[in-house]
Order: C-alpha cells, then structure tokens, then sequence
C-alpha cells in the first residue's frame, strides 16, 4: 500500500478529530506532497496536515536512507526536511514541515531519495551499514587525492544530499531593519507572554518574537488549564489583544531570533509572506532585524529528548509531546494503537488526551521502577497498562513502526517480555532546556544532576532566562518566572510584578540520559542518537574507543550535533553516552558550543537589499559616462570603475591595448588617472611630518616640485607610494595607490594623533575633489599648451617634476609634469566637477595630435615597460625599498622614519633576499602567467627549488617582445643568467634582465 | 555587534570604529639606538591579555579620533574608555560601561 492510498482513504476520518484544536475546519486547503494531492485545514503545519492524512513516512535518512516519519511538532524536527515549491525561482528546501504553515494550493516534496520515498535506491546503504562507521569519510576517501574532486566528492554529495538550491535568481525583496527597545522577549509561550505583560506594566518598549505564526507556546496545546479562571487558549488571546494595543509593544510572530552576539545585539528572522497562498504585491518576503536591546528576556522553553533504544527512527515513532501538540491544537491522531515510552508523568498527558479521542493506548512503558503521581493513577483508572522498570529492545515496520518490542529490568538484568503490535511509538525522555541564545551570549551554563541538562548559570549580558528554558516547569511556575523577568527588566523595575491564577494538574517530569537498558547484545545497533546525521550509539562508542575524548572530537568525527539542527534533539544524549563510555561524569565531558542561527537562515535576509546594482558602492570617475560612450571595457578596483581599454570595432583587448600603447609612446594618450589617492598634507609642521613619515627627505623639496614618494610600514616593508608635490611652504599634495587611500590616511592619522601630537599639521582627503587627467606623450606639450594659462610649459622653463597653479579652458589648474609612462608627461587636476568638460576640451585640442584615450591595461604595460612597480602587484608586504630597486629614494642624511631602523636589521639587507629583476622569455612571444613560480635549474619535479616568482607580464607591442618582472632571490646578481619557469604548458626559459626595458637612458621623460 | 563610547561623539555601534590594537605604546624616540632584540619586542611583541586589556580604537566613520579602551577580552565588556594621551584609570572600582551584567 503506497502512502498516497492510505491517506486518501483515511482523510474521511481515522485521523483528523471530529472537532477540536486550532485548525478550520470550514477552510480545507489542497496542497500535494511528492505529488499526490491531499487536503488539510487552514491552521495545520505541513506536517500535522499529512498526518491527518495517515502520511508518517516523509524522508529519508542523511547517510542510510532509513525511512523517516515526524519525530516532533516545532523548530527542532530533525526528519521531516521538505522541499517547498512556487515557482521555479521560489523553490526552497530544507524547510522542517513542522514549521511549514498549510496553505491552499502547497506543493512540497521529500528529499534525499531517489525514485521515490517507497523505493529508494539509497536504501541498500542501510544494509551496507557495517561499512559506514564514524569517521568512514576520512577513513576510507583518502586516496588516490585526485579521486576526490572527480568522484568522491561528487557522489558523497548526490548521496548524502539536502534539498536541491534553485536554479533561477531570487525574485523577492529581503528588507532589513534596525531596532531598539527595552526588553526584548524571545518566546511568546506562557514565559514570554508573563513578561511582556509584566515589563508592559512598567511602561517598557518592548519586542516580543516568536518563531511560530501563533503566540501562545505551550497553552495552545493545554488541555483542562485555566489561568486567571479562563481556558488557557483564552488567557492567551486576551493577553496578546491587550499587547497588541499597547503602542509601546512590538509584536513579531514568525519572528525566529537566531543569533545573540555581543552587547546584547541580537538578529532576528521575519517570514512575512511564506504561509500565504499568494504574496501581497510590495510586500518583502523575509525582514532581517538587527536589534539592540537594553534587557533580554530569554523564554525559548524546552525541547522533549527522545529516547535512545534500537529501531527508534522508524515512521511513527514521535516524541509524546509532539503527538500531544497534534491532538490538541491540530486535531490530529497520530496513530489508532499507540504505545508510550516514558522517564516522567508529564508524557502521560498525550496518552491520556489520546485516549480521551477514542485512539487505544496499547501500553505504556514506564522507564521507573514507581509510577506513582496523578497521571499515572488517572491513565491506571481508565484501565492503560503501564508497566513499570520497562525498556524497549527493539521495533518493528518498515516504512511505518508496526510493533514494538518491551522488556523489563530486574536486579539489573534486561528481560524480554513481550511485543506488541502498534502504529505509533511514542516517546518521551524528560526536557532539555533551550540554552542555545543563552549560550551564544557567552553565558555560563550549570549542570543540574536534578534536571539532568544544562542550565543558564552567570548571564554575561544583561538578559534574564525565564520559564522552562532556565529548568522552571510547572505552568504556575513558568508563569511567575516570566513575570519577575519582565518586571526586572523594565527601565523602571517593578519589585512586585502581577501574579496569575493558574488552574493546572501538577506534574513531575523526571529526565532521561543516554541509551535504555539492552539485552547483551542488543537486538540491533540501529540505535539513533541523531537522527538529522544518522548516528547510533555504535558510531559514538567507536569514537571513544578510536580515542576521542574531548566531545568537541567526537563531534567532528561522528558528526552528531553537526545537520542542520545543530543536535536540538541529540546532544544530551549523545554527551551522555561518551561520558558512560569514558567513564566521566557529564559536567567533565563538556559541552559543545552552540553556534548561530538557531535555525538556518536564508541567504536572502542576510543580503537585503545588497544584491546586482546595490551590491556594492560603485566610484565612478568624471569621464566615466565619456569612457562609457566611447566603448570602454571597465574593470573593478576596488570600489572603483576604471576604463580598461577602448576597443575600436572589430578589436580584442590585446590589439586594443597594443594600439593604445603605440600611442602614446609615438603620439599623445589621454588617461583618467582621478582614483589615485589624494591627501593635503598642511600646517607648520607638515615638511618634519613628512620627512618622519615618508623614506624621502622632503626638506629641499621646493615649492614648485615634486618627487616620488614611498612610505614603509614601521616593519620596513612598502606600504605605498605615489608622487608627492609640495605646493607651498607648509602644505603638500600627497598622492596615493588608487587602493591605499584610505589606508595611508589612516596610517598619517595614527602618527599625527597619538606619536607626534606635538606636531602642528592637518591632514585632508581631497581624493573626490580633483580630476586628474593624464597626457602623456611625445605630443603631449603641444596638446596642452595653448590650453593652458599661467604656466610655461617648456622644458627649460618646466622640467620634469614640475607643479604649478593656471588655469586651463578658463578653470583653475594644478598640474604636474610627471610620468607613469617614460613619455614626457602632464596631469591635469582641476575641480572634479570641471572634469569631463576638461577631458573634452583636451581630447578635442588633441586630435591634431593623434590623441588617444588609453585605459588601465595599456597604463600597465607602459609602466612595466619602465620598470616602474605597483605597489601590491610587484610588491606583497616582504618587500623593501632596495628589494625594489628604490633605495635610491632614501632620504641619506634622515636620522629616522617610520620603518627606517627594521631596515638596519642584517636579515633586511641579505644579498639573498628577492630583488625586482626582468624577465625575457627565450621565445620573444610566450608571455609568462603571473604569479609562476621561477626556478635555477630546469627539469626538476615537485616539490622544487623556487627562488622567486613572476609578478607583470606583458605582450609588449612597441618592443615586439614580452616583458616581464620578478621578484627573485638574489636577483640583481643573475643579471644574463638562464632561469626557469614552470607553466602549465610546459617549462619556459628565460633570461634575467634589468627591470628596464624600453628607453635605459630616460631621454624621453625629459623631452 | 560591540557598542563603543567615542569620548568626543558618545555611544555609537563598532561598525563606525576601526581597531587599533594594544594601546600605550610608545614608539621609541630614537629607534637607531635600539638593538634588534628591543626593536622587535616594540615591534612585534604584544600583550594579548585574555582578560582586561587597553587597546585603541579609532572613530573612524566619525570623528576621525584615536582614543583608548579598556575591554575583558573574555566578555567584550568595556570597563573604561578615554582619550588619547591619558593616564590610563585604575582597573579597581572602575565603573561598568553600557550593558552591563544582571547576575
């Protein structure tokens, strides 16, 4: 019988009640599951909506492709992982079906198995089960290496899969929000709603979230609990009106706060749109909120631990309380012939409840040797069996738990009794308390030997836990602990906070750690400790007998703990057995850490609005609508849009640059250089500034003049460099790498401020308030002169390095003669704003000329041509000024500055160390990659000798050759040798030159 | 997300600071009569207290400002901050900067 049959058959009524729960039953929704269309009730889950419709059976495990049913009712479900569908952009998986909210028209499917949920092929790896043991990743995928990326991995991956991402972008809107309030309250269940109506008394802003689509926790599932003489569910509904009315009151439900980070800041989850059959228009799907609380009060609850016995993971078997929550807020029977399993009281409330809607309790297996309190004498009256000291030894069923196998313990021998036949186990080992937010905000936790689980010790935050999270049970209890949190919360707080009448069976629960009592050996070792990642007891026990002590190893190793609900279900249980296994008691085992999110979190949320355009701030220079018109090919730096080339019809980049690069170096080329850094240096102090700061010495800098500066970390490697020009006798136009802008300033602000306060300079970024515009080129002057005013260009009156003040096409002028090329150069700067029109004027005036617009490709070649470096391209942090060839910079007679005494170390001066060299490749037309690796001798294997590393590489048109320059060992003393260099196509030879190739002399800088 | 008080602009979230590292060191006057042992330990050699420690920070999407903190590294709680170029306050009796603890 196929899954589909037995729900069509049972939707008239075995399972869903006749009346009862939280469901409409006047609004049916259609929805289909794997394919076959059932039909639930608007207020069902996903979940409680197939099993009204007799479906258990909803997936497959992670590693053994067992058959998986619902273990739970909430956030913490590890099996029930489904894949939800709208659209072909709207697909998402991994959605606990738990947390799904029914709508008409759903469609989700199963994951992690192939054809189909009945037939799965994956299956056979349950009989291979022997075969996969802890550990079996790093144990048996280690060689050969290269399989791994072709084989293993791949088909690890198929096998072992989650939900499939969608193959279509994101077409929803994500939006963020800040917040702040006065008490946040995360858990609207009796905790949370006590202390919000208790910080609410006291006037506080409040923000109250809960991870469901209804607030009311666990008084939605109550039955026969009154609080101030109402029905619990009314209690709930008039206390959430009176908040809701409250304008000082946020409330979010669907609302999970998934990550506590420091000062309590914590990051919450909105699902606006998911549960609705169709999206409101403009309406964002998720909003991410980023609260600043001054008070938290924690009431997450507690989660129910399932019980540790062999075969319990098959389809049907649940945790009681989840069976609890079906029944009494969805309308939905489990099972017809139920068995419980229990360490405590509270469990026998689902058997009663069951009972009391007509399913038969078929026994209940107390794991005490005395059952002694209300409950259990009520579910005796109604003439349940409980057994007592009882202990499951295994089950029954293959894609539904068919029967169950008890056994008793007596003098510490396990006995079998009998089996029963049943369609539903369910189970319940006592509560672990939710500490996960807690514990992200650094809290300590306690152990309890009473509770057996942790609890919230010294908060490290101004947070309160509250209620069953903090191992307060007992509705009356719970309440008056969520109400003193919330009064103590407040801005004001209130010492006597209100109190609730509460009208609610007292129950004990009583805990339940590690496996039950086995037969030697078990029946089957199939004992499920984590279900999400499939391991057993056997798997733990391997790992501490492999040697594994510290439960953070065992972890990693095993992987309970590690799906994606971070072990909500297992890991007591699974802390508890490695500390019987080492012998430890469990306090000493420790605890793993608890990691945001609570519950996994969509990329989307995380992004926002951060996403295509609004990725990213985007810079773009004065001409970059000109570049742009004119078909410029632009290429990110950093922030920054910068033109790459100007290809003319029918070119690539290479024939481009090439043409770009003849320009200049015959004609004129015209180049927007405005994203170099700039910084006005000014003030008394600025030449001694400088002259501590920068390698240079500044002091016989003229006004008028400039020179190219380098500054050095205090390590006495480079940092940056740029040209620097001194416009006055106390201030200085500082340039920078286009990238180190923000970084120099930071590092000039760092020594004015806090070394060198004593001295009377300013610092300014003027980067965004000057155009720069590059000509460059034997043609240069002739463009520019009769555009400029005040200024006499000629080379005898103006030399290189020259700067002065003018105007030019009427606007005010700083220009420099310098060069990034070797040619006779000039760059413009005027007002940024003045820009484009000054590019215009330039490109227009220069026609005559043969201007040429080149872009940051061909400005690379021209300047590796010279030899001049870029710092971060030829330069990676280990490299000195005479690495580089630049000693000749050093200010020789400075006493100091900053990185000067790390360069008097003797390692910083070896002869060995990598220096700037060229490259020239035996076949003129092989162009090196950047970045290979250089060797002395040829035909070695890895691993080989490397003495350095390929750091520009060009085509070089004007010369007709590649060029190259490297950082190599000892570099400056190989000049001629033979080295090389290991390329994917095979070795290339190559022959050490000096870095600079085209104009030796420097003639034509000075032209 | 740490919340910093600039001692010129007041209580501001951590994305408008940078991080400056340990704080009161002083580079030395004359770094050439250093031998390499003293460099590097002004160098490279930092405290890394797990517990209170003075580190800089710099208002950087602010004010512009360098100034000085003291922070539980095991907490992230801040005990004190204050200028640049101030003694640093005793660590006893120090008062609890914002979000201070409940019990």
């Amino acid at each position: 019988m196929s899954p589909a049959a037995a729900g069509t058959r049972a939707a008239s009524g075995t399972w869903r009640t006749p009346s009862g729960g939280r469901i409409d039953r006047s609004k049916p929704c259609r929805f289909t599951f794997d394919g076959v269309a059932y039909e639930g009730c608007a207020g069902d889950t996903l979940a409680s909506a197939l099993l009204a419709n007799g479906v258990h059976l909803v997936g497959r495990s992670f590693k053994y492709h067992r058959p998986r049913g619902i273990l739970a009712a909430g956030s913490e479900e590890p099996n029930a992982l489904v894949t939800v569908t709208r659209d072909a952009a709207r697909v998402t998986p991994n959605l606990r079906a738990t947390q799904v909210e029914l709508y008409d028209g759903l469609i989700a499917e199963s994951q992690n198995r192939w054809p189909s949920l009945t037939r799965d092929v994956g299956r056979i790896n349950d009989k291979l089960s022997a075969f996969f043991p802890a550990g079996f990743y790093y144990k048996t995928f280690m060689w050969p290496r290269k399989a791994w990326k072709a084989l293993y991995e791949p088909v690890i991956r198929r096998a072992a899969g989650l939900g499939r991402a969608p193959l279509e972008a994101d077409p929803d809107r994500y939006a963020q929000r800040y917040a702040h309030c006065d008490v946040l309250i995360v858990g609207g269940g009796p905790a949370g709603i006590a202390a919000a109506l208790a910080a609410a008394d006291s006037g506080a802003r409040i923000i109250l979230c809960d991870e469901t689509g209804e607030f009311g926790g666990s008084l939605l599932t109550e039955s026969g609990v009154s609080i101030d003489a109402l029905p619990a569910a009314e209690w709930v509904r008039r206390s959430m009106a009176s908040l809701a009315q409250n304008p000082r009151v946020t409330l979010l439900p669907r609302t999970t706060a998934f990550g506590y980070f420091a000062h309590n800041f914590l990051g919450l989850q909105e699902r606006l749109v998911d549960h609705l059959a169709s999206a409101p228009v403009n309406q964002p799907r998720e909003r991410l909120w980023q609260v600043r609380a001054r008070a938290v009060v924690l009431a997450a609850g507690a989660i129910e631990r399932p019980l540790v016995f062999p075969g319990n993971d098959r389809p049907g078997i649940m945790l009681a309380g989840a069976a609890l929550t079906y029944l009494n807020r969805y309308g939905v029977r489990v099972g017809t012939r139920v068995v419980l399993v229990t360490s405590g009281d509270e469990a026998y409330q689902a058997a009663l409840d069951l009972h009391a809607a007509g399913v038969s309790i078929a026994a209940v297996a107390d794991l005490r040797a005395q059952a002694a309190g209300a409950l259990p004498e009520a579910a005796r009256r109604l003439g349940i069996e409980v057994s007592l000291s009882a202990t499951v030894l295994g089950t029954a069923g293959d894609l539904r738990v068919s029967g169950i196998s008890l056994g008793r313990v007596q003098d510490g021998r396990v006995q079998s009794t009998r089996s029963l036949p049943c369609d539903a186990v369910l189970m319940s080992g006592g509560y672990t308390p939710s500490v996960h937010l807690y514990s992200q905000s650094r809290g300590k936790l306690d152990w309890s030997d009473q509770l057996q689980a942790f609890l919230p010790g010294a908060s490290a935050e101004c947070e309160r836990s509250a209620g069953a999270c903090r191992g307060v049970y007992g509705l009356a209890q719970v309440l008056a602990d969520g109400a003193a949190a919330g009064a103590a919360s407040a801005p004001e707080p209130n010492h006597s906070p209100r109190r609730f009448e509460v009208n609610a069976p007292s129950r004990t629960s009583q805990a339940y750690l590690g496996v039950l009592p086995q037969a030697d050996p078990p029946s089957s070792d199939k004992s499920f400790v984590d279900w999400q990642h499939d391991v057993t007891v056997r798997d733990l026990g391997l790992a501490t007998r492999e040697g594994f002590q510290s439960i953070e190893h065992v972890k990693r190793y095993t992987t309970t703990g590690m799906a994606t609900d971070q072990g909500k279900t297992s890991n007591l249980n699974a802390m508890a057995i490695v500390a019987r296994s080492l012998d430890l008691p469990i306090p000493r085992v420790g605890l793993t850490t608890f990691r945001m999110p609570y519950t996994p979190v969509s990329f989307g949320s995380f992004a926002g609005i951060s996403r295509g355009d609004l990725f990213d701030p985007v810079r773009t220079t004065p001409t970059h609508t000109w570049a742009d018109a004119h078909g410029a090919v632009f290429e990110n730096v950093g922030l920054w849009k910068r033109a790459r080339y100007f290809p003319h019809a029918g070119e690539d980049m290479h024939a481009a640059v090439a043409r770009e690069c003849r320009a200049v170096r015959n004609a004129c080329g015209l180049f927007d250089a405005s994203t170099l850094g700039k910084i006005e240096v000014a003030g008394p102090g600025a030449v001694e500034f400088m002259n501590r700061l920068y390698i240079n010495n500044w002091s016989n800098l003229g006004v008028g003049r400039s020179r190219y500066g380098i500054l050095l970390r205090e390590d006495g490697f480079i940092y940056d460099d740029g040209v620097v020009a001194r416009t006055g006798a106390e201030r200085f136009h500082v340039t920078t790498t286009t990238g180190g802008a923000p970084r120099v300033l930071a590092m000039m602000e760092d020594y004015r401020q806090t070394e060198w306060p004593e001295l009377d300079v300013w610092l300014t970024s003027t980067t965004e308030q000057w155009a720069v515009i590059a000509v460059q080129g034997p043609h240069s002057r002739r463009v520019l002169e009769p555009l400029v005013e005040g200024i006499d260009l000629s080379a005898a009156a103006w030399p290189h390095m020259s700067v002065g003040r003018g105007r030019i096409c009427g606007v005010p002028l700083l220009l420099f003669r310098v060069s990034f090329t070797g040619e006779l150069g000039f760059e413009i700067n005027v007002p940024a704003d003045f820009g484009l029109a000054v590019w215009q004027a330039v490109h227009a005036a220069g026609q005559a000329h043969g201007i040429t617009p080149y872009g940051t490709e061909a400005m690379h070649v021209l300047r590796a041509e010279k030899g001049y470096i870029i710092v971060g391209q030829d330069t990676d942090g280990t490299v000195t000024p005479d690495d580089a060839g630049l000693s000749w910079a050093i200010g020789k007679n400075k006493a100091d500055f900053v990185g000067k005494r790390s360069l008097e170390r003797a390692s910083m001066k070896a002869a060995s160390r990598k220096q700037l060299v060229g490259l020239r490749t035996k076949d003129p037309r092989t162009v090196l990659d950047e970045g290979a690796q250089v060797t002395s001798r040829p035909g070695q294997r890895p691993p080989m000798e490397l003495i350095g590393h390929v750091t520009s590489s060009y085509a070089s048109s004007v010369l007709g050759h590649s060029i190259a320059l490297a950082m190599i060992a000892g570099g400056r003393a190989r000049l001629g040798q033979t080295l090389y260099v290991p390329m994917p196509e095979g070795e290339v030879e190559v022959e050490v030159v000096a870095p600079v190739f085209y104009d030796s002399q420097g003639a034509r800088i000075n032209g | 997300m740490l919340i910093i008080v600039c001692p010129y602009c007041g209580k501001r979230p951590e994305i408008e600071f940078t991080y400056g590292g340990q704080a009161h060191l002083v580079r030395p006057k004359e770094p050439s009569q250093l031998d390499d042992e003293a460099w590097a330990e002004f160098l490279y050699m930092r405290a890394n207290t797990k517990g209170v420690y003075a580190e800089r920070w710099r208002h950087a999407h602010g004010c512009g400002r360098f100034f000085n903190a003291i922070r539980d590294t095991t907490t992230d709680h801040f005990l004190a901050f204050y200028k640049s170029g101030e003694r640093q306050p005793p660590l006893d009796n120090v008062p609890l900067a914002p979000g201070e603890r409940t019990r």
